[in-house]
């Protein structure tokens, strides 16, 4: 798949020195949602108003479509949607007018009929009379879908599309995205939601204090660093691991339980010698489970890790 | 160039205008009747004539300056601080225009909108005095290029303004003091010698003159020199906004 969105050597430095992105890279492939997921503050909205062209970058470069986003910035925009994060509408004006403006904005003949197919798949067509100012918060986070889909953009950035909103509200916007990926647009989503990116995305990238740390294919990342757990609940509880059973990743859980550790991906868990091994210590077992991390504790993982790093470099210096 | 994008702005901002009707246009219509009935009826049955001109006439191209230069300049100064304190900026700045074209939308929209107040209150004034305009292409010259030059200045100043109060800072404190510095209601010939080259220094008072010369045929400076006075005027704003888009100043970070 080629990409659609190249991103190289990105930095953006503020007029106070702050740096928010430090020399990012990142390729986004046609049609593929892509979550970005960081903690507050890691250059995510950064980086998507940089490509959209509301924030200059120090230096490197962004193409879309083959366009440049500041030397061909006008080709480059047409294939832009954007979603902001803040709901920001023109509350005096119908939902049917700031999507007609948005469409005409970026440079595309009115056409009622297909404003109107936007509306009814976001379910807004019957406020499409109705003054933004008047709209619950999860339809004016809708008009703002719709006002970037109003000019039909081949990519489409959704900047925290479902920060506040319910859970119901929050699948619904899953369905349209899936939808809109059936339809060809290449989606990036940047989230605070791990359970977000789990459920709709197809690559996760992570970033953290302006630094791509990862962009891996969802399933593959959960797999490859997705460890995952066995629990041995024991017929008597123990305070200690047994002498004999330290050479395994062993750890003692809640009441007394064995939590073993092991790469599900690898040739050899140990878990049928480990099972083996506790009879001879004089222990039965009389429950087991097992559970797979999930993309948040990933997450957590990964920029703890890099928090840590940059102290560290930090305090050498 | 692209015109879609243009008229897209240019119709958004003129729907506020028809929205906002009693506002826009019937409160111009009302304060200039107001202004009739103290300076004309009241103070002009003293004053009587001035260089000729019955009072009451004398004051409609100063009328006429003020409400453009005022409305020219919060229209179009509301029109660009409106999205930025709104948020909807974000979209103007992620699409596919450049800034002449953004500023034809915004300008364009703010100089019609004082346009039409402009000639609401020419017509208004028919109904109080006897006015013949002795150069009517001039005096359309003139409207139109005031009404697009102080729309500019007001970009400018939606662009630096930060909150409310600097929005409105400048058109108070700035410029309806020049213009009724500037002979709205009177000849600069009527003051003493020092506040007459007092007023020299005073840009609007060239624009008045000028378009006081368009219906009477005189003036209080040659025309030629009015003419040049809004043309480095607008020049002067349209290097700023130039200036403005290129350095992204307030706009972009």
């Amino acid at each position: 798949m080629t990409d659609i969105v190249t991103v190289t050597d990105l930095v953006k430095r503020y007029d106070n020195g702050f740096e928010a992105l430090k020399g990012v890279n990142l390729g986004i492939r046609e049609g593929e949602i892509l979550a970005l997921l960081g903690p507050n503050g890691a250059g995510k909205t950064t980086l998507i108003s940089a490509t959209c062209g509301i924030v200059r970058p120090t230096s490197g470069t962004i193409t879309v479509g083959g366009h440049d986003v500041v030397r061909d910035a006008r080709a480059a925009r047409k294939l832009i949607g954007l979603v902001p994060q803040e709901v920001a509408l023109d509350g005096f004006e119908t939902v049917m007018n700031v999507c007609r403006f948005t469409r005409g904005l970026f440079g595309k003949p009115q056409d009622d009929a297909y404003i109107e197919s936007v509306l009814t798949q976001l379910s807004l067509w019957d406020k499409r009379d109705s003054r933004t100012m008047a709209l619950s918060g999860g339809m004016k986070r809708r008009v703002l879908i719709a006002k970037a889909l109003s000019h039909q953009p081949r990519v489409l950035f959704l900047d925290e599309p479902t920060a506040g909103v319910d859970v119901e509200l929050r699948k619904g916007m899953w369905e349209t995205v899936a939808q809109l990926k059936a339809e060809g647009v290449t989606i990036i989503l940047t989230t605070h939601y791990i359970e977000e990116a789990e459920a709709i995305a197809d690559r996760v990238g992570v970033i953290a204090r302006g630094e791509i740390l990862l962009v891996e294919e969802k399933d593959r990342l959960m797999s490859q660093m997705g460890r995952k757990e066995l629990r041995i609940t024991l017929a008597r509880p123990v305070q200690t691991v047994p002498e004999a059973l330290t050479r395994y990743d062993l750890e003692i859980g809640p009441d007394g339980t064995l939590v073993y550790r092991y790469d599900a991906t690898g040739q050899a868990t140990g878990i049928t010698q480990l099972l083996s091994e506790l009879k001879g210590v004089g222990l039965t077992m009389t429950d087991l489970s097992t559970h797979q991390s999930s993309l948040e504790e990933i997450f957590v993982g990964l920029v703890h890790d890099k928090e840590t790093e940059d102290r560290q470099a930090e305090a050498a210096q | 160039m692209n015109p879609i994008s243009i008229w897209a702005i240019y119709a958004f901002e003129m729907r506020r205008f028809f929205r906002t009707f009693l506002q826009s246009i019937v409160a111009p219509v009302i304060s200039t009747s107001l202004y009739f009935v103290v300076f004309g009826s009241a103070i002009g049955s003293r004053i009587d004539q001035v260089e000729g001109v019955a009072y009451g006439a004398f004051i409609v191209p100063g009328l006429i300056m003020l409400s453009v230069m005022t409305q020219a300049t919060s229209n179009a100064s509301f029109a660009i601080y409106f999205p930025k304190f709104v948020g909807t900026i974000y979209e103007i700045l992620s699409a596919p225009v450049n800034y002449l074209e953004i500023v034809i939308g915004y300008v364009g929209a703010a100089a019609t909108k004082s346009l039409f107040i402009g000639t609401v209150i020419l017509v208004t004034s028919f109904f109080f005095v006897d006015i013949t305009i002795q150069h009517p292409v001039a005096m359309v010259a003139f409207l139109i290029l005031t009404c697009l030059s102080f729309a500019l200045l007001g970009f400018i100043i939606g662009i630096w303004a930060k909150n409310f109060e600097q929005l409105n800072l400048i058109p108070l404190l700035i410029i309806t003091p020049l213009v009724f510095l500037g002979g709205s209601f009177y000849s600069a010939s009527m003051l003493p010698p020092f506040w007459q080259a007092v007023t020299h220094f005073n840009p609007v008072f060239y624009l008045i003159s000028g378009f006081r010369w368009a219906f009477f045929g005189l003036a209080d400076v040659p025309v030629g020199v009015s003419l040049m006075a809004i043309a480095v005027f607008t020049l002067i704003c349209l290097t700023a906004v130039w200036w403005i888009f290129r350095t992204g100043w307030r706009l972009r970070e």
